[in-house]
């Protein structure tokens, strides 16, 4: 069995002549959790989908728990899961109707207890039985996140899982997080446009920039390499071109 | 977890589920799959009941519009049955999320065929109900060759709901308008008032290659002459394999022109 839950390789996507992600090559290892960082239009949505089987690669190839994505994702589509703010649930189902219903679809055993355990978990209680599209947007990425964790997935990919949150229940998300991790001890692979949440969770961070990964490295070596104090400052050095890493400076 | 490698009947149960909450959850869509039926059951039984007080070959032409107007209903709302379900997901933006689920091309197209057989008989039990009530007309009295007509229909109506729902993955909802318009083609092509001699002769060939034509013949060989011919059927059933094929090849073609095109990710309303 591969020690990497997650292998790109010489990825690549184009939208007519347009390159949206230009021949990367990564390994993300089982377990951890990796951030994957850039502007907009860097390429981190795209990589996502080609990494979900979404999108089809122009080239090169992924593999997700030893199963090439674009022949046989039936093989592990039950061990993943993912989350996004641009995907959503039905808005006129229940919370539990969604649940039950991804339940049947992931072929969770035990869904009233797993939705139960969850609705604990994530603190849905209160609202489970209200509509999907009358729950407040802190509400919705909770349900979002019992979604994306009713399989209890070895590899969860999460697109900016605390945008438009307010920072207790960013903070909340992030520590749940952390515990599932723990837990279950699951890769994550996460997109995102908060460097302290990136800093905090992620044991690596990929740079994404014109699709092409400029940076890949854990997020304490990629500040010291640039000569700054957070990984806010290093990545708007990154996305403005306003400094080169220090070794390259030196050389 | 089961794997997720095979069919699944529970995969294709959580889609019917995930459709009849949605049903049950909202009254003006299932007052619309009534409303329409009904209002066009209504207005073809009135020119049924002036028609058939007109001597000669005309009253019993008038005595097929009822069953006529009811199995267009079965072509019509079978694959708007099918069609809106598939919709419902790009509305609800929640397409990319079945597609990362284990749930397969195949369990997600039987849900949607249980699911418009389940929409056809909201609206279509109430209507014939109806249609016996205010006009003697008991559509279930054609008996067995009732269900070699249905059958038929609902196949091509998959067929087309099939081929619509593949544009739509692809296109996205720019395409939306061929769901509600590409059926009304096969209106005056599939002769549903009319026989087929009806036609000029270089359009009757075109008229034979669609499968309803066979069911509506069929149907008023039935009510006129009472004789049911089963060629029809047999010759309808064949010309449905071939469209039944063709649309899910031609499915699976978009989705995988959805797929390269990143159009799965950009779904929405």
């Amino acid at each position: 069995m591969t020690a990497f839950a997650i292998e790109a390789e010489n990825l690549t996507k184009h939208y007519g002549a347009s390159v949206a992600v230009d021949g990367i090559s990564f390994a993300l290892a089982a377990g951890s959790v990796t951030g994957l960082l850039g502007g907009n239009g860097a390429g981190k949505t795209t990589t996502i989908g080609m990494i979900m089987g979404l999108v089809a690669p122009t080239a090169g190839r992924v593999r997700v728990l030893s199963a090439d994505m674009a022949r046989e994702p039936h093989q592990v589509l039950h061990r993943m899961n993912f989350e996004s703010p641009y995907v959503d649930l039905p808005h006129r189902l229940t919370v539990r109707q969604n649940l039950r219903v991804f339940g049947l679809l992931y072929g969770v055993p035990g869904i009233v207890d797993r939705i139960a355990a969850l609705a604990r978990d994530l603190d849905l209680t209160e609202f489970i039985d209200r509509q999907a599209g009358k729950i407040s947007a802190g509400q919705k990425t909770r349900v979002a996140l019992a979604k994306a964790l009713i399989n209890e997935p070895d590899v969860l990919v999460l697109d900016e899982p605390t945008a438009s949150l307010d920072p207790d229940t960013a903070d909340w998300i992030r520590s749940h997080l952390e515990r599932y991790r723990a837990r279950r001890g699951a890769t994550i692979l996460l997109a995102s446009h908060n460097m302290s949440e990136v800093e905090r969770l992620c044991d690596r961070v990929i740079m994404l920039k014109r699709g092409l990964i400029v940076d890949d490295e854990p997020p304490a070596a990629l500040i010291a390499r640039y000569g700054r104090q957070t990984l806010e400052e290093v990545f708007l050095d990154v996305a403005r071109g306003r400094r080169e890493p220090m070794k390259e400076a030196a050389k | 977890m089961s794997a997720s490698s095979s069919f699944s009947v529970q995969r294709v149960f959580a889609i019917v589920l995930r459709h009849w909450y949605l049903l049950r959850s909202s009254w003006p869509r299932l007052l619309e799959l009534i409303y329409w039926p009904a209002v066009q059951m209504i207005m073809w039984g009135f020119l049924q009941l002036n028609v058939a007080r007109m001597p000669g070959a005309l009253a019993a032409t008038a005595s097929t519009f009822l069953a006529a107007v009811m199995l267009w209903d079965v072509l019509f709302r079978g694959q708007l049955g099918f069609s809106m379900s598939f919709l419902e997901e790009m509305w609800a933006r929640n397409l990319a999320n079945l597609m990362i689920s284990p749930l397969r091309p195949i369990e997600f197209v039987i849900g949607l065929v249980v699911m418009s057989m389940v929409r056809l008989a909201i609206g279509l039990v109430p209507v014939s109900i109806l249609a016996i009530v205010f006009f003697g007309f008991n559509l279930w009295g054609l008996g067995l060759a009732l269900v070699a007509f249905f059958a038929n229909l609902l196949f091509t109506s998959w067929a087309v709901g099939l081929l619509c729902s593949g544009l739509v993955l692809r296109h996205g909802l720019g395409a939306e308008g061929l769901t509600w318009s590409l059926m009304f083609l096969f209106l005056p092509l599939t002769c549903v008032y009319y026989p087929v001699t009806t036609l000029p002769a270089w359009l009757q060939p075109i008229a034979w290659a669609l499968p309803p034509t066979a069911v509506f013949e069929g149907m008023r060989a039935l009510v006129v002459d009472h004789v049911f011919r089963a060629d029809l059927m047999v010759w309808a059933l064949a010309l449905n394999a071939a469209g039944l094929i063709i649309a899910a090849a031609a499915f699976l073609s978009l989705l995988g022109a959805a797929r390269r095109a990143g159009s799965l990710i950009s779904v929405g309303e």
